[in-house]
């Protein structure tokens, strides 16, 4: 037996969606290649449907109450559990990067997962603490107790955008989750593998079923569903590209549905300008409650 | 339409005293019109390039009050150039101190003219005078005092963040309120540094242009704020106009969807304020007077014309009988007539447009199987009218349970249990307001947690406050208008 014969053999990964908790193939049973940065075929992404995408959106609507209902320290806590959960595996995030991005160094590819772990510690912190900082007691001119208070929007359209792989998916998924909303994410079209990692990481770190969906596959295929879903309360299209983004807002806005990009300055990922309460605040609506004081 | 003529309830006389109140018409003469009013543009009342004018008519009379400018493309284009010429020439490096003194020089001259505002405002939209009087001049003037506050402490408002101006705001607001919608979008944009151009409703123009003159006898700069009066086409020609940086509307939902495909793939900003159908929800241990005042105040405020009404009336099956007795005895008691008379309740519906849609609806309802309740009431001969109505026996099917009547028009629904409330609220595409009405505590904050709403109003309704955020979820819009987060439509926040 020859030497090559006797090495072991790798066990490689399949790469599926992450919808309502589990991990499935498109029911269209299609699939697409996906190669590293020096054009090698690095696996078969699931190239997901317009069914897939509505599924997702049914699976977010029905887990989004009961996020939302859980306490804002144990949402808090399930955050940053993701990010142990993540440091766990930093050696395979790193990994993942490096093969998607090109030209990427080790150590950017480290500092990129180092950046978007500490971004879920950042964004478990806020949990309990961005209404006091949004919302708070409003002076009415009357007697009157008058309280605003920011509350989750309900289910996010997000759209990732390709470059880097890893920092800006985490940068604008964690706040949009945080306040309790659900999130249907179009994963990178050109590297979606890091995606599906990030999902095995959010399958093990105690976030319901459903609050995290993650549809990989074309973007021509997939935004317009996806925006276009009466039961999607906000988009995040910051992976659009301009003329992408034009067609998606103009059918959001059949439905009132708020639009939401990122800044050029929020695109700067490593920065600390990429990460703000505002941006929670984006995908919340605030409410005001008035009740009268009387003897 | 419906036959309001037919016999209805009597009045009970209460011993041998009549009920009639003796007129009481506030004057007119604090107002004087002009009979012609060009556009404010640029710090001046230009006459309009395209030449063309349209009557404004009162309401209560069907006669026109003056001939308005409505302004195309052209004069829009001078509108917003003036505005963008203010904004780079000054206004946006303004201290926000001085941005403020002249904020609070309007809400004090506002305060001073209150009296002309309120009956210019009721002669050319047909609220009551009570109310132009009560509530729109005297909120519209707050609201400009509260935002001058802001506009030298917006350093203090995003910790961690500077709110900076994002430049020429384009403002098109409705004909229900229109004095306190124009200080509800000029206020804030001002204090943040924007400059604007101001798109009043057709039918109610009057009270934008002048507030024009209260701005100009404010000294504020030339361009700061114009104002352009002009139909449909008007302010479609502002909000696609390249140079404006922010869109704010207040208005039907249909039109919203329209601007928020038209603005689609720009760089402008969108905030939307639109229509509702708010549930106002009654459980059975709630206090029944406060609620039956609660609940007329809820329609009937404005004869209904307001966006966040409590059109649809939950109230839970063991009282449901008491509560709509009670209501219809109050009902009789509402004076419908001449906005002007101090005594009066509903005033006139704004225009014969609206009236007809209220009558369209109101036919739907006893078509589709409702019980319509009005008291006897005799309408004047001239204007537009309609009478307080109440449907009971209405499901949740019908045209009246869904749809945005946007007149004096309540359905009564009823439900037994809070979680059947919360579903039956919740069961609409709105998003803007809800009552609940309950003298158990832990039951509001149960039910304010659950409404999808922007406002939630416990044992109360109907109230507004500069300091208070107003605006819906869902298809009622997105953005807040009042206290902070009011702020937040006019600034972009800069790290």
């Amino acid at each position: 037996m020859s030497s090559g014969m006797s090495s072991r053999l790798a066990v490689n990964k399949t790469y599926k969606q992450f919808v309502g908790g589990a991990f499935e193939r498109s029911e269209s049973g299609r699939s697409y290649p996906v190669v590293g940065a020096g054009g090698e075929l690095l696996a078969h992404a699931v190239r997901g449907s317009r069914k897939d995408v509505r599924d997702a959106v049914a699976a977010a609507r029905s887990a989004q109450g009961g996020w939302a209902g859980r306490t804002a320290y144990n949402r808090g806590q399930i955050l940053y559990r993701v990010a142990e959960v993540m440091e766990s595996r930093r050696d395979e995030f790193c990994a993942e990067v490096l093969r998607a991005a090109d030209g990427c160094s080790q150590a950017a590819a480290a500092a990129e997962t180092a950046a978007a772990i500490d971004r879920w510690v950042w964004y478990a912190g806020w949990a309990d603490k961005f209404p006091t900082v949004l919302g708070g007691a409003n002076p009415v001119a009357g007697p009157y107790f008058n309280l605003s208070v920011p509350e989750p929007a309900g289910v996010v359209g997000m759209v990732a955008p390709d470059e880097p792989p890893l920092l800006p998916l985490v940068s604008r998924l964690a706040p949009v989750i945080v306040s309790g909303n659900s999130a249907v994410v179009l994963a990178s079209e050109r590297s979606p593998l890091v995606a599906v990692t990030l999902a095995e990481t959010l399958a093990l770190s105690d976030i319901p079923a459903g609050v995290v969906n993650i549809v990989t596959g074309r973007r021509d295929e997939l935004v317009p569903p996806l925006a276009g879903h009466a039961a999607v309360d906000s988009l995040d299209l910051t992976g659009c590209d301009p003329e992408q983004a034009a067609a998606a807002a103009r059918s959001a806005a059949a439905t009132i549905t708020r639009v939401v990009s990122a800044s050029s300055a929020e695109r700067q990922w490593a920065d600390e300008a990429a990460q703000s309460p505002y941006l929670i605040d984006a995908f919340c609506e605030t409410k005001t409650v008035w009740h009268p004081k009387a003897r | 339409m419906t036959d309001f003529s037919a016999p209805g309830r009597q009045v009970e006389p209460v011993g041998d005293f009549s009920l009639d109140y003796a007129p009481a018409p506030e004057s007119t003469a604090p107002v004087r019109l002009g009979a012609q009013y060009g556009l404010f543009i640029g710090g001046e009342m230009l006459e309009a390039a395209s030449g063309q004018l349209a009557p404004t008519v009162n309401p209560a009379t069907g006669e026109a009050l003056a001939e308005v400018s409505v302004a195309d493309a052209a004069d829009v284009d001078r509108a917003v150039v003036a505005a963008r010429f203010a904004w780079e020439g000054g206004w946006r490096d303004l201290p926000g101190a001085q941005r403020a003194k002249y904020l609070y020089r309007v809400a004090r001259l506002l305060q001073e003219r209150s009296r002309e505002f309120a009956v210019l405002e009721t002669m050319d939209g047909g609220k009551p005078i009570r109310e132009s009087r009560d509530l729109d001049v005297p909120l519209a003037a707050a609201h400009f005092f509260h935002y001058a506050g802001w506009a030298d402490k917006l350093d203090y408002a995003f910790s961690g963040r500077r709110a900076a101006p994002l430049g020429v705001a384009a403002q098109v607001i409705p004909w229900n309120f229109p004095l306190l919608m124009a200080a509800w979008k000029l206020a804030p944009a001002l204090a943040c540094g924007n400059t604007a151009v101001l798109k009043p409703a057709p039918t109610t123009p009057l009270t934008a242009l002048l507030l024009a003159e209260v701005l100009r006898d404010a000294e504020l700069p030339p361009g700061v704020v114009n104002v352009v009066t002009g139909d449909d086409a008007t302010g479609a020609a502002l909000v696609a106009h390249p140079g404006v940086d922010k869109v704010a509307f207040t208005g039907s939902t249909e039109v919203g969807r329209m601007i928020g495909a038209e603005l689609a793939g720009t760089d402008k900003r969108l905030t939307l304020e639109l229509g509702g159908k708010a549930a106002n929800i009654v459980f059975d241990d709630a206090a029944l007077d406060q609620v039956t005042e609660g609940i007329v105040n809820g329609i009937y405020f404005n004869g209904g014309q307001v966006c966040c009404a409590g059109s649809r009336l939950l109230v839970q099956e063991t009282v449901a009988d008491a509560v709509v007795g009670r209501l219809q005895r109050r009902m009789d008691t509402l004076r419908v007539g001449d906005p002007l008379d101090k005594n009066t309740d509903i005033g006139a519906i704004n225009s014969q447009a609206q009236l007809d849609r209220i009558a369209e609806l109101v036919a739907s309802g006893v078509a589709e199987g409702a019980e319509l309740y009005t008291p006897p009431c005799v309408l004047p001969e001239r204007g537009f009218f309609h009478p307080p109505a109440l449907f009971t026996n209405v499901s949740t099917a019908h045209r009246i349970a869904r749809e945005e009547i946007f007149g004096p028009v309540l359905s009564v629904l009823t439900f037994r249990t809070a979680e059947e409330a919360v579903a039956k609220a919740n069961n609409t595409p709105y998003g803007l307001s809800a009552g609940v009405w309950t003298e158990k505590g832990s039951r509001i904050l149960w039910m304010a947690d659950q409404m999808q709403a922007g406002v939630v109003w416990a044992n109360t309704f109907n109230r507004f406050d500069p300091a208070s955020p107003f605006g819906g979820y869902r298809e009622s819009g997105y953005g807040r208008e009042g206290g902070r987060a009011g702020l937040l439509p006019y600034a972009e926040l800069v790290a």
